[in-house]
């Protein structure tokens, strides 16, 4: 179960408005980040709360690259695959993360810390190759950064400041 | 390096948001008091299409001429939405200028929704931009307390209030059709029939406009139509452009310039060149779903009306110069672009979702070395079908994937004849 004060927060917006599925986006993000992913319960939650059947839910939920309708690791690496980190040798750097990591492309590590997945275009093409960590860019990503960026993670430590 | 005079990515500072104070300093806002004061909704219409503003968000289609499909009469409410989903490969410009200059486009968004009288705004911005929502969001703050948006704005008739959305991320967004779904909370199809600008959010007459498009519209407001129009390098090109460069260049990065300045300028003087021991073989002049420039074409303007000219296909686009050097192998690329439009198709017409994964599947044994010479006419037809699916989506995936068998024929050919990728030493990786 959701906490009651995001429950009443989310009810509240939904019922002032005209249009109770334009939030529908909205509550999944904010319930995937009290569950960490968007697990079955709470998309019957969410649905509950908009109002839909979670089979509607479901059909927005799995078309999306931002919901994770299967647990993730505490940090989503996502490794972008288009074109210019495709030139900036992409599958080098994926190649070098599962090794480094010990997953495949969608894996998780065993102590639920990291998750690998590919994700199109993120539009960071200036700063090639680039991931996407928990909404954060790392870019002109080497194996030393890698390590370096992992190693923080691990700690806890501050994000990396980046020298763009 | 040539200079020029910028309108939206002046006062830029490294890395930093450009204040309101700063903004207001060089001008800002005062378009929006001269607007709401002197001028009517059907005069600011009016002077936009003047100017010749284009969207910058790929299609080109003339600002003022969508302004003016919104009937005098139409109902209300009426929506306008700044598109910032930029999810199209090498763009990177609305990112910039949005973590920059994120009261240009506030004031933009208030003025146009003033032009068609909407009273409710959407800024529409991707996932992979937390960042920058986060600036745009500051911005918008600030914007609110100042009395720029909000009921009665600067104490005129017009209100109009601004919300952002965060999208949970796939290229179809990006669609005008397919937004409009996305922020209704339906699966964003982009199955509409009819015009946006009669039928589009929850019915209601709908105008949505590129972030960068919606930024120019302040200094057009504030100095004129001519002023704006003479600020492209020839008569075809009015105003300025950011440029996205990426690809083996220098110095990547985004470029205000003028309106159809040369891809040789650009790529030369503003990104520094290309990478030592690396040659120019190509770009895409304006993301994924444009054609790759043929070889010998550097003189060529960048802008909406001289790509077009070069011949049918050719497109501007975005403005997303990606640029290929000689050792890149184009069937590698065009392969790695169609597994991104495979990927990211919506799936709601047949064509599309049945069509892109054959012909990646034929290019895919191309680059493996498995490729016969009659791949390239089967390729050539496929693509062709494309035309027959809903949306925008499908006939621009194929754009390079015809480019390469059109304009670089001799490097499908060499993959055929040589039973391997050339570009690599022993058999290829994954592209």
């Amino acid at each position: 179960m959701i906490p009651e004060h995001l429950s009443r927060e989310l009810q509240k917006k939904i019922s002032a408005s005209d249009h109770p599925k334009e939030f529908a986006v909205e509550v999944m993000y904010a319930l995937q980040s009290h569950y960490g992913y968007l697990s079955d319960e709470a998309l019957s939650e969410g649905a509950a709360l908009l109002g839909l059947e979670p089979l509607e839910l479901e059909e927005l939920a799995t078309f999306y690259d931002f919901i994770y309708r299967d647990p993730v690791g505490k940090y989503v690496i996502h490794v972008c695959d288009s074109v210019i980190c495709w030139m900036h040798g992409h599958q080098t750097l994926v190649d070098y993360l599962c090794e480094k990591l010990g997953v495949s492309l969608g894996g998780t590590t065993e102590d639920g810390l990291f998750t690998l997945l590919p994700v199109c275009c993120i539009g960071y093409c200036d700063e090639a190759p680039v991931v996407l960590i928990n909404g954060k860019p790392y870019g002109r990503l080497t194996p030393e950064k890698i390590d370096a960026i992992l190693e923080q993670l691990k700690e806890k430590q501050p994000p990396l400041v980046e020298d763009r | 390096m040539t200079a020029y005079p910028q309108i939206v990515l002046n006062n830029r500072k490294h890395g930093e948001t450009i204040s309101m104070a700063d903004y207001g300093r060089s001008g800002g806002y005062e378009a929006l008091a001269k607007t709401l004061q002197d001028y009517s909704p059907k005069e600011v219409i009016k002077i936009v299409l003047d100017s010749g503003l284009r969207g910058q968000g790929g299609a080109g289609f003339p600002t003022g001429r969508k302004w003016s499909f919104l009937a005098e009469d139409a109902p209300f409410p009426r929506y306008l939405v700044s598109n910032t989903d930029e999810m199209e490969p090498g763009t990177f410009k609305d990112r910039t200028l949005v973590s920059i200059n994120p009261h240009a486009v506030i004031e933009g968004m208030v003025i146009a929704s003033y032009a068609v009288s909407a009273e409710k705004g959407f800024f529409f911005i991707r996932p992979s931009y937390d960042e920058v929502e986060r600036s745009f969001q500051n911005a918008l703050d600030e914007a609110r307390r100042a009395g720029f948006l909000g009921r009665n704005i600067l104490g005129s008739r017009h209100s109009f209030q601004i919300v952002p959305h965060r999208s949970a991320g796939r290229y179809i967004c990006g669609e005008a059709k397919g937004l409009v779904h996305a922020l209704e909370g339906e699966r964003p199809h982009p199955n509409i029939e009819g015009h946006l600008t009669s039928e589009g959010l929850w019915g209601k007459p709908t105008i949505i406009n590129n972030a960068e498009t919606l930024a120019y519209v302040p200094a057009i407001l504030r100095n004129g139509a001519t002023w704006f129009k003479s600020l492209g390098k020839h008569e075809g090109a009015p105003g300025n452009k950011i440029y996205s460069v990426s690809g083996r260049v220098k110095r990547p990065g985004v470029f205000e310039l003028p309106s159809g300045t040369s891809l040789r300028e650009i790529l030369e003087e503003h990104a520094g060149g290309m990478q030592p021991g690396f040659e120019y073989k190509t770009c895409l002049p304006g993301g994924a779903s444009t054609r790759f420039v043929p070889k010998g074409l550097h003189d060529v303007g960048m802008d909406f009306e001289s790509l077009k000219k070069i011949g049918p296909g050719h497109r501007f686009g975005t403005g997303a110069i990606m640029v290929f050097d000689r050792n890149t192998c184009l069937v590698g690329a065009a392969l790695n672009l169609i597994k991104f439009f495979s990927r990211e198709s919506c799936g709601y017409c047949t064509p599309c979702r049945e069509g892109l994964p054959y012909i990646e599947d034929l290019l895919q044994r191309i680059e493996e070395g498995e490729g016969k010479e009659d791949f390239i006419p089967l390729l050539k037809s496929m693509s062709q079908w494309m035309d027959k699916a809903y949306c925008a989506f499908a006939p621009g995936a194929v754009t390079p994937v015809l480019g390469l068998i059109e304009d670089f024929a001799e490097e499908v050919h060499e993959h055929i004849s040589q039973k391997k990728c050339p570009f690599k030493k022993s058999k290829c990786s994954k592209p």
